[in-house]
């Protein structure tokens, strides 16, 4: 340990334990009779407790809540935050996540008070504010995408994934056909199909042929006419675009069916051509992915969804209209599948999206793509004298290495992974997509620079050489992180799920 | 020195930091001979040729300007107008210290914590996270973070039926949210459930008898709501144990979780599974969202529940470390088989949520529960002292409460807007059978001298 490594002669450690690294539970800082807050007086005359709630309706105590100062507070998510790897730091290479840089300003926006304190039940006559911004987005998107309009419901990527293919349930169901499957590719991400079951439809699995690409021969013979919709992701998990989509749609509308897209790759192609000009019929998007709102640690999303004209009747409500009165909320859609959450989507993450949308123009949101590109390429050229590339076909925004030239030395992708952590990055996306064996999925996004790219290119480089000369080295990886490999075996295996007081843990 | 600035702003952009420089040099690096020749896989005929008709890039000003404008457009509590609006969305105060702890880059642009070792800060507040819901719900094992309460209570529906697979009946109160039985019935489409409805009595509570004769060995669960949707505090025990009776589970909705600090838990009262929305602990109402939908059930079900799940383990030199776990039940491992497509979750306005329970403890959230019910209790009191006005139902109220006017609720919301208050949400729309009545919310936003105001502008009816 590094501890021991700088102890002096005299048996003192140069570097003591430093106690605030590790912090306990909130649970477990509790001291009795702290508070963290100031409330206001009641301020009206008071009736006894039991007169307004009789006890039998009450609970009997709060037993385990944390007594702390705001002092306590502060300090204790502050040193948690420590231990966390941040995208501001270096690359956060997550491949399909897009980890691309916040713009502060959408913060700041988003908490104008007449965005932030508008209530969602308001008369539509005191939010005009709000109405003209869906208005606007919509009408950005609809820019953007080449389709006819746009659901801003969807609560994230899987709600808009999983609302897309209720409206190709309700579009096919009004034109009397009763389809059953839906064809989705291998190297599909795992909300495709967990989707498309949820919309009550049979999966179909497609494979891809050497080029990371769709096999427009088994397309033709798995497309008949009870096959309601391919779901396809654009470009691809592998960085690579169906360079036949145009032929793709051809075959798909052929039999009556309609073409989904996952557009969780927006970013690689934005800007550059656009999804209704494919030919698809209906998109989500990612906005916490191709429009900076941020990841939040797994969330707060939000998934937009376009559809062209055949699926507009079908939309989630409500939409927003624009008319000589101003802006009105429309819910009288009868063929609408419905209602997919409360109120009207996650509004602070369709303000922030649509700063992002006009801080970068028409222009600029062009730009993202060709450097999103032009990094992974960059990347890729870096990489591919190390690893092994396992589709050698052009990529756009993303690339995927394997760790088949280091198994033969006992390191694997997990290794890998690991190692790039003590070299301070976040590792890239691992073992996905699952066609490829080993996968290192890796997306630097625009936003990376070009000395953090060769930094990173430097890094996995000698993680190479690493592998073959030390191997075990790379297998014991990180060794500098707060915390070394983890057991999750025994997470499954013996579940524990939350914090208990000492005493109950004991029995 | 330096250089005078290009007049032809080539690639430069704020948030893309790759000069002309960087580009050429990259280039060259691939042997690219441009960017352009990157994009060779995609369709010639459908290329964009031109920039997309979309504005900007706006600088910082103008970009402040825009919006400001637009927020300026509503009219909204606290600046323009008095609000007791609630519905399913309660406006309380936010502490400063969320906003600081949010914004920190280390939660604020992190992914889901897939890679424990560079993840513990976030992996351990949603461990904490899924504690104070487990306290405050009474019930063992809480999850992650579903989005938002309605969608949060579809997929509580759908799990009961994956645990109750040789039953089909489902019973749920009208008295739940209109939106969250409406993004059931979405969510149900094509899922062959049979949902049956079942009102309430003249007290505002479940009508039982009507819930008792749709009750039977078919029933998978029966779904109420406390404080329902027309802020009734319904006890829970009153239909958990007839349901328990038939082998049905009880799923509690909570759509105003602030009550949970003053109010029998879910899981003291019976409920197997504890759904809704936690907004109320540190979000600001937002337009609606984003809130931050939670679930949480009894230990029975732990593989059964939708979402991200945080445990504890320890790393290899025996240190506390935490991990996503019991992951076989998700869709990147089971795909279509999975029990829920959910993927990302809401884990910031978790942490907002943390932090917010952090901060007022036992006692805060204690007092605050007090605080909003003897607000409540005295507008309701003084309105109901109106010849014009009655309380609707009689039984305990927690921070809303259902008033009855002698006419249309709507003309008379419409006559204290143009006095700059709203005064509530009609049930008309909803419920046509309650076209007299809207709903009241008093939170601590709502100070002393707002209720004074209502009550005159009422007065002046």
């Amino acid at each position: 340990m590094s501890e021991q490594e700088t102890s002096s002669a005299t048996g003192h450690s140069q570097r003591p334990a430093i106690a605030w690294r590790n912090p306990p539970l909130l649970f477990e800082l509790s001291r009795e009779g702290r508070l963290g807050v100031e409330l206001p007086p009641v301020g009206v005359a008071e009736s006894a407790l039991e007169e307004l709630l009789p006890e039998s309706v009450r609970r009997t105590d709060l037993a385990g809540l944390p007594e702390v100062s705001e002092v306590d507070v502060i300090r204790h998510f502050i040193r948690l935050s420590r231990r966390n790897y941040t995208p501001e730091l270096s690359l956060y290479p997550l491949g399909s996540c897009t980890m691309k840089y916040n713009p502060r300003l959408n913060e700041e926006v988003v908490r104008l008070p007449g965005f932030a304190n508008s209530h969602p039940l308001q008369p539509i006559s005191t939010v005009q504010g709000n109405l003209e911004l869906f208005w606007a987005l919509e009408q950005a998107l609809i820019q953007l995408t080449g389709l006819s309009r746009v659901s801003l419901s969807p609560a994230a990527g899987a709600q808009g994934e999983f609302v897309g293919m209720l409206m190709v349930r309700a579009a096919l169901d009004k034109r009397g056909e009763g389809r059953r499957y839906v064809l989705i590719p291998d190297s599909a991400h795992g909300t495709n199909p967990a989707s498309a079951a949820f919309a009550g439809y049979q999966v179909k699995e497609l494979l891809s042929n050497e080029h990371g690409t769709l096999d427009l021969e088994d397309l033709e013979r798995a497309m008949t006419e009870e096959v309601a919709a391919l779901m396809l992701t654009v470009p691809n998990t592998l960085g690579v675009f169906e360079d036949q989509i145009l032929e793709i749609a051809r075959i798909v509308h052929s039999k009556g069916g309609l073409l989904y897209c996952d557009g969780a790759n927006f970013n690689a192609f934005i800007g550059k051509v656009r999804p209704g000009d494919m030919g698809v019929d209906v998109l989500h998007m990612n906005l916490h992915k191709t429009f900076t709102t941020p990841h939040g640690g797994g969330g707060p999303g939000s998934g937009p969804v376009a559809v062209g004209e055949e699926l507009v009747p079908f939309l989630p409500a409500p939409l927003v209209n624009s008319g000589a009165d101003g802006f009105t909320l429309d819910f009288d859609r009868p063929d609408s599948i419905g209602r997919v959450r409360s109120f009207h989507g996650q509004f602070g993450m369709l303000v922030r999206a649509l700063a992002y949308i006009v801080g970068m123009g028409g222009e600029g949101l062009a730009k993202i793509a060709e450097n999103a590109v032009l990094n992974a390429n960059y990347l890729r050229k870096g990489l591919e004298g190390s690893y092994h590339l396992p589709y050698t076909t052009p990529t756009l925004h993303e690339v995927v290495f394997t760790d088949k030239r280091q198994t033969a030395s006992g390191v694997t992708t997990l290794d890998i992974a690991k190692r790039l952590m003590d070299y301070g990055f976040h590792p890239p996306t691992i073992y996905f997509p699952i066609n490829v064996s080993g996968a290192l999925m890796i997306e630097p996004t625009e936003t990376a620079a070009k000395e953090d790219l060769d930094s990173f290119v430097e890094a996995m480089c000698s993680i190479a050489i690493e592998a073959e000369e030390a191997p075990e080295l790379v297998q014991g990886a990180p060794y500098t992180t707060p915390v070394r490999r983890c057991d999750e075996a025994l997470a499954a295996r013996k579940p524990v799920l939350r914090w208990h007081p000492p005493e109950a843990a004991d029995s | 020195m330096a250089k005078m600035p290009d007049p032809d702003r080539g690639f430069g952009h704020r948030y893309l930091p790759t000069g002309t420089e960087d580009r050429r040099e990259m280039l060259e690096a691939i042997g690219a001979p441009s960017v352009e020749a990157l994009f060779s896989t995609l369709p010639e005929e459908i290329l964009l040729r031109e920039p997309l008709p979309i504005e900007g890039p706006l600088s910082d000003q103008e970009l402040r300007g825009y919006f400001g404008r637009l927020q300026a457009a509503n009219q909204v509590a606290g600046r323009d107008l008095i609000s007791f609006l609630g519905g399913g969305a309660y406006r309380h105060e936010t502490p400063a210290a969320i906003d600081s702890v949010t914004t920190r880059s280390e939660y604020l642009t992190v992914y889901t914590p897939y890679q424990p070792e560079v993840s513990q800060g976030t992996l351990q507040t949603i461990f904490e996270f899924q504690t104070f819901i487990s306290i405050l719900t009474g019930l063992p094992v809480a999850n992650a973070s579903l989005y938002e309460g309605a969608s949060a209570f579809a997929e509580a529906i759908l799990m009961a039926c994956r645990v109750q697979r040789k039953r089909s009946k489902i019973i749920v109160a009208r008295s739940i949210h209109p939106h969250y039985r409406q993004t059931l019935a979405t969510y149900a489409t094509n899922l062959d459930l049979d949902v049956v409805e079942v009102g309430w009595d003249e007290s505002g509570r479940v009508d039982l008898e009507a819930l008792e004769r749709e009750l039977g060995s078919d029933t998978v669960c029966i779904a109420l709501q406390s404080p329902n949707y027309f802020g009734v505090v319904e006890p829970w025990d009153r239909l958990s144990a007839p349901a328990k009776a038939a082998g049905a589970l009880t799923i509690g909705v909570v759509t105003e979780a602030l009550s949970l600090a003053l109010l029998q838990s879910p899981g003291e009262g019976g409920c197997d599974i504890a759904v809704g929305d936690a907004h109320s602990f540190g979000l600001s109402v937002s337009f609606g969202g984003p809130l931050l939908g939670f679930m949480a059930v009894k230990d029975a079900f732990k593989r059964s529940i939708p979402g991200r799940l945080v445990g504890q383990t320890v790393d290899q030199d025996g240190q506390r470390a935490f991990v996503l776990t019991l992951a076989t039940r998700e869709q990147h491992i089971r795909r279509e088989k999975a029990t829920s497509n959910i993927c990302t979750n809401q884990a910031l306005c978790a942490l907002a949520a943390t932090v917010y329970l952090a901060l007022h403890g036992p006692q805060g959230l204690a007092d605050l529960a007090q605080l909003n019910l003897q607000r409540t209790a005295s507008l309701r009191r003084r309105i109901g002292e109106f010849p014009g006005f009655s309380s609707r139902f009689s039984q305990p109220c927690f921070n809303e409460f259902a008033v009855r006017a002698s006419s249309p609720a709507g003309g008379v919301i419409a006559q204290l807007e143009a006095a700059g208050i709203l005064a509530g949400v009609p049930l008309g729309p909803d419920y046509p059978e309650l076209e007299d009545t809207f709903l009241v919310a008093v939170t601590e936003c709502n100070p002393p001298e707002e209720l004074d105001r209502l009550v005159e502008e009422l007065g002046a009816l």
